[in-house]
This record gives structure tokens, sequence and C-alpha cells, in this order.
């Protein structure tokens, strides 16, 4: 499995707050989720974003609540990937759970700039720079987790009867 | 190699003799929780996924209480949706308006928790269970899903950062004053997929509201969770709140650490967490003048009998300054009566405060206190990122009850003693 986007460039602890405000959360609905998505921080992020692009941050990615809406929003606004420095632990496993493809990388979390064009390949975690002309080793997931995005996610996984 | 507190927990809920740090695992849970945020997200993929019954009825626990009283539509038709989940599978613990507290001081307030217990919960602050010796972490609404569907959950067992707590704390320094410390020192990822273990000496002088406020804040360090070694204290509160048949489990002697600290409570003073990042703590005595619009007392953090009693000791007697508007609201309706059966609520009133029903409110920026462009707010609660209690150019700072209540008193950022020394 493949990505290939835009850099959309943020840093260091972005939090779950920013990614969907909480005054959004009075909705399940993903396209509207999507339409408030990083606005606290980065107002047209909505009307910038556009299918395929891949969202880089830094430490700490996605730190604060649990809100599913967050990982929900960014994938409904069409970003293909995230890639950080190192991401917040309920918002890893939120993106594994409803199939939001994560990769965990400093290097490429430093080096990438906004703007670059970049492709990831999830089975081995390699991070192509195009722009850049740099690869970049990412922690590809284990068997276990990679089956739970095969699956779709872990609801499917559980019907499978994998879980 | 010996095991953590955490990883003889998560073995025992996993049927398994031992794990080791990085192993995944698929463990029992003895609780699920959701709140009206999360639940409807998690309803939606449980019946997306066709699943028809729940694994039981009575270990998921569903609390309203984030945008409750309803604030609008919106938030009344999440609650709805949840209702009708509760009713349809016969929760045992539903809890609505009128038995709702904000859900993190009700569950141990009822004994739904107890030593040694695995919870899951789709609310980031479910690490706040650590404090009774349980593991208990945040996860989101698909576990909470699948949780509810076939009563276990899938983690990655944690390393383990000590903290050997030392000495007495200080008056009017409490569980807040330290966590915020604590999360100053090893930064807001420090303990990133790590557990946070509490031990030491220091424990005796710690109450279990400290306890529970600490463990509370271990997400804030990045923590998967945060755990107490379990003692008299633990055993007294566990059996106090109906709790039975629980399982003690301690670390091993040769349990592996990635990190130890020792923490000296008596060298900690009031400490504050600046906007916009809860690591961003100093203590009161080193800021400089801060004026403040708003306080809020109150959340799952410090929304508790002792937290109140702080504040009320503070108020009595004196007003809130003229131009600040301050918010207090007991966490659940067992505390709200009790704070009136002892003349708390009075005194709040008579200081010119507003007391409020259970809610989460103004702590997500939900409602009931919401802060304009440019205000200033001292808040009992968990977390000041950007926009948290409302506009994103609003600053949020972080404090224990005491600091909180000072501070309405004089208008500005004081720690207590300033207060009661009479010079406000
Ligand atoms: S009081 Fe605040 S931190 Fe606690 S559960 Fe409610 S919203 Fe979350």
């Amino acid at each position: 499995m493949n990505a290939t986007g835009t850099a959309i460039k943020y840093g260091d602890n972005i939090d779950t707050d920013v990614i969907i405000p909480a005054r959004y959360l009075t909705t399940t609905d993903p396209k509207e989720l999507a339409s408030h998505c990083m606005e606290d921080i980065d107002r047209d992020f909505a009307a910038r974003v556009r299918p395929g692009d891949i969202m880089v941050g830094g430490t700490n990615f996605g730190c604060g609540s649990s809100r599913e809406h967050a990982p929900i929003a960014i994938k409904e606004s069409g970003i293909s990937c995230v890639i950080a420095a190192t991401f917040a632990r309920i918002f890893y496993r939120n993106a594994i759970n409803i199939g939001l493809p994560i990769v965990e990388c400093a290097e490429a979390s430093a080096k990438i700039q906004a703007g670059d064009r970049v492709s990831v390949d999830f089975d081995t975690g390699v991070i192509t720079n195009e722009t850049r002309n740099e690869t970049y080793q990412g922690e590809p997931f284990p068997p276990f987790i990679q089956g739970i995005i095969s699956a779709g996610g872990l609801m499917n996984a559980i019907k499978n009867g994998m879980l | 190699m010996g095991m953590t507190m955490t990883q003889k927990i998560l073995a025992a809920h996993a049927g398994l003799p031992s794990v080791t740090a990085g192993q995944l695992i698929r463990a029992k849970v003895d609780l699920v929780l959701g709140n009206d945020i999360t639940a409807p997200v998690a309803i939606k993929e449980f019946e997306k996924a066709g699943i028809e019954s729940v694994f039981d009825r009575e270990k998921i626990v569903l609390v309203m209480d984030h945008f409750t009283p309803n604030k609008d539509i919106k938030a009344a038709e999440q609650c709805k949706v949840v209702r009708g989940f509760a009713k349809k599978h016969a929760i045992t613990n539903f809890f609505d308006v009128g038995k709702v507290g904000v859900e993190h001081a009700l569950l141990p307030e009822l004994g739904l928790v107890k030593p040694g217990d695995l919870v899951i919960g789709a609310d980031s602050h479910t690490c706040t269970y650590g404090a009774l010796a349980a593991f208990s972490t945040g996860v989101g609404s698909t576990d909470m899903a699948a949780g509810m569907a076939t009563g276990t959950c899938w983690l990655k067992v944690p390393t383990a950062i000590r903290f050997i707590l030392t000495g007495k704390l200080k008056p009017w320094v409490s569980g807040k004053d330290v966590i915020l410390h604590i999360i100053g020192k090893i930064g807001v990822d420090g303990a990133l997929y790590q557990s946070m273990e509490f031990t030491g000496e220091g424990l005796k002088s710690m109450t279990m509201e400290d306890r529970l406020c600490m463990a509370n804040m271990a997400i804030e360090a990045g923590a998967k969770n945060g755990v107490f070694e379990y003692d008299e204290q633990t055993a007294a509160y566990a059996a106090g709140h109906g709790c039975k048949d629980w399982t003690v489990y301690k670390a091993d002697a040769d349990a592996d650490y990635t990190a130890t600290y020792e923490i000296d409570l008596s060298a900690i003073h009031p400490t504050v967490s600046l906007p916009h990042l809860p690591d961003n703590a100093k203590p009161v005595s080193e800021l400089g003048e801060i004026k403040i619009d708003q306080v809020v007392i109150g959340s799952c953090t410090n929304g508790r009998m002792e937290d109140l009693r702080a504040a009320a000791k503070l108020f009595e007697g004196r007003q809130v300054h003229e131009g600040v508007r301050c918010i207090v609201i007991p966490a659940t309706q067992k505390i709200m009566l009790q704070a009136m059966e002892e003349g708390l609520v009075k005194i709040f009133i008579d200081a010119g405060c507003a007391v409020s029903t259970p809610t989460c409110g103004p702590c997500l920026g939900g409602h009931m206190g919401i802060l304009a462009s440019g205000e200033r707010a001292v808040a009992t609660t968990n977390r000041n990122f950007v926009g948290r209690m409302g506009h994103t150019e609003s600053e949020v700072y972080l404090s224990s009850p005491a600091v909180a209540a000072a501070s309405a008193i004089a208008g500005r950022l004081v720690s207590p003693e300033t207060v009661l020394g009479g010079n406000a």
C-alpha cells in the first residue's frame, strides 16, 4: 500500500483540540468535522487541502483528548497519510482503528518541508521525498497492527474473526 | 526480568504468566466507559458492524457529562442516541442529568472501579483510576465499540517511569501542584507510551483526592496510564465505596524502569501551568502580575470534596474580586449535596461565585463559561491548549483549587498565602 501527495507541515504537540475543536463535537458527521479540521491554527486548511496530501507533524502529534473525531476529520479531509516524529498514543491507536495510515519517522518529520512531493510505502516504512531526492526509513507496523489495517479497521477485524 | 505494577495487571488480564514491554496483547476488560461525545461515535461503529449484543450489560458505563444539561439541539440529539442504546441493551450504568457527575469523579465514587481492575474508556482522562491501583487508560470510540462487543482490548505493554515520592506536602500544596511540577519537569511527551508508577513513603501523606488528581493528569505527560502503589488508603477507599474481591498487584523488586525520579514533596510550592501547554509549569511565586477575568473550580481533576473545601476556606469571609467571574462546579450530585450540607455552597455564593450543576462545561470550552478573545482564566482543569476554554486568543492557567480561589479573590494569579496574609 502506498500514498503520494504534497506535504502540509505543522510543528510539535499538535493537540486534538486544534485538530478539531470541542465546539464542533456535537456532530459525528465526518464531512462536517472535516470542514473545521485544523481551523484554529490553520484557518484555510479545509479549503487548501487536496485529496492525497500528506500531513507532517513534529513530536507528540495528536496529544490531548481521546476524540476519534480528530483522525476522522483528518481522514475525511483527504489526507492520505500522517507522518510525525512521534504520535500521542491514543491518536496512534485511533488512526489504526479507523484505518488512517500513519508513519513515525523523526528524520522525515524534520526534513520534509511544506509543499514537498512525498510518497510513503506502508509495507516497508520507506518515505521518499521526490522534491529533495531523499529517502527516510520510517517505522513499519508490526504484523498484528498491519492485520487490523488490512482488514480495514478494528471493527472489520473483529467481524472477520481475526480478533 | 520482573514486572511493573502495570505489567502485572496486564499479564493477569491477558491470561499470561508474564508480559514484557513492547508485547502486543489482547486483554479482558473489567469496565468500558464512554460519554456523550465519544459514545455516539462508538455506537455508530458498533451498529455498523452489525453486532447485536454487548458483552456484559453491567460492565459498560455511559456518562452524559460533557455538553449536559444539553447545551443545544445537536448535543441533545447525541444524548438521545446514547439513551436509546442504553435502553435497548439494558445497560445498568447509564447516567443522565440528575444522576450524572463528571465521569472520572463519578466512577470511583460509585465504587465501579476496584484495585487491580483493567478499565478502558473513550475519554483520555480514564487514566484517573490508576489512583486506585488499577490499570486504566483512555482509548478511542472504535476501541470502545470493540470493547462493548468483545469485552477485550488490544494493548501494547508499556515501559514505565518510576516516581518515588518522599517527604510531606506543605500547607496549601496539593496533588495538583505535584503533578504540574512533574509534568513541567518531564514535558508533555515525557512519558509517551509509558506508565507513570508512583510509590514511596511520601504516598502516606497523599489523600485519595490528591492521587486521583495526579493520575488524572498522567495523560498530560503523554503516559498510557498513571498508577499508585496499593496501600492502606487504597484499601480503605475501596472498602468504603462498596468494592469487593479485588486483587493487589505490586511491582517486582527487579522490575525495569526507563527512569526513576525522586520527588521531595516538601520542596514543592503552589504551581501553575501557563498557556498553552501543561508542561509550562512555574511556581506561583515566580510569576509577575497576571490579571485574570475568570476562575473555574471543578472538573475531573479538581471537583471533589477536598477541592471544594480548600477553595471554601479561602472564600470564607472574602469576596471574588470585582471584574472576575468565578464558576464553581461540584463534580457529582453527591459532592454538590455534601457541599450544601457543609455550608460550602453558601460560602461560594456569599463570596460572589456562580455554582453550577455537575458538568464538564467550560473545561473543554463546551458551555457554561466560555472565554472571549483576550480573556484569561485560572482553572483547576487539566488542559490549557489553544482555544481549550473558548476563543483561540484566550488563555488558561492551570492551578490547584486553593490557588484558583486565591486568584479569584485577588483578581490576579497569587498563591493562597498572599490572600491569607491579608495583602491581597
Ligand atoms: S472535566 Fe474536562 S477533562 Fe474531565 S472528562 Fe470532562 S471535559 Fe474531560
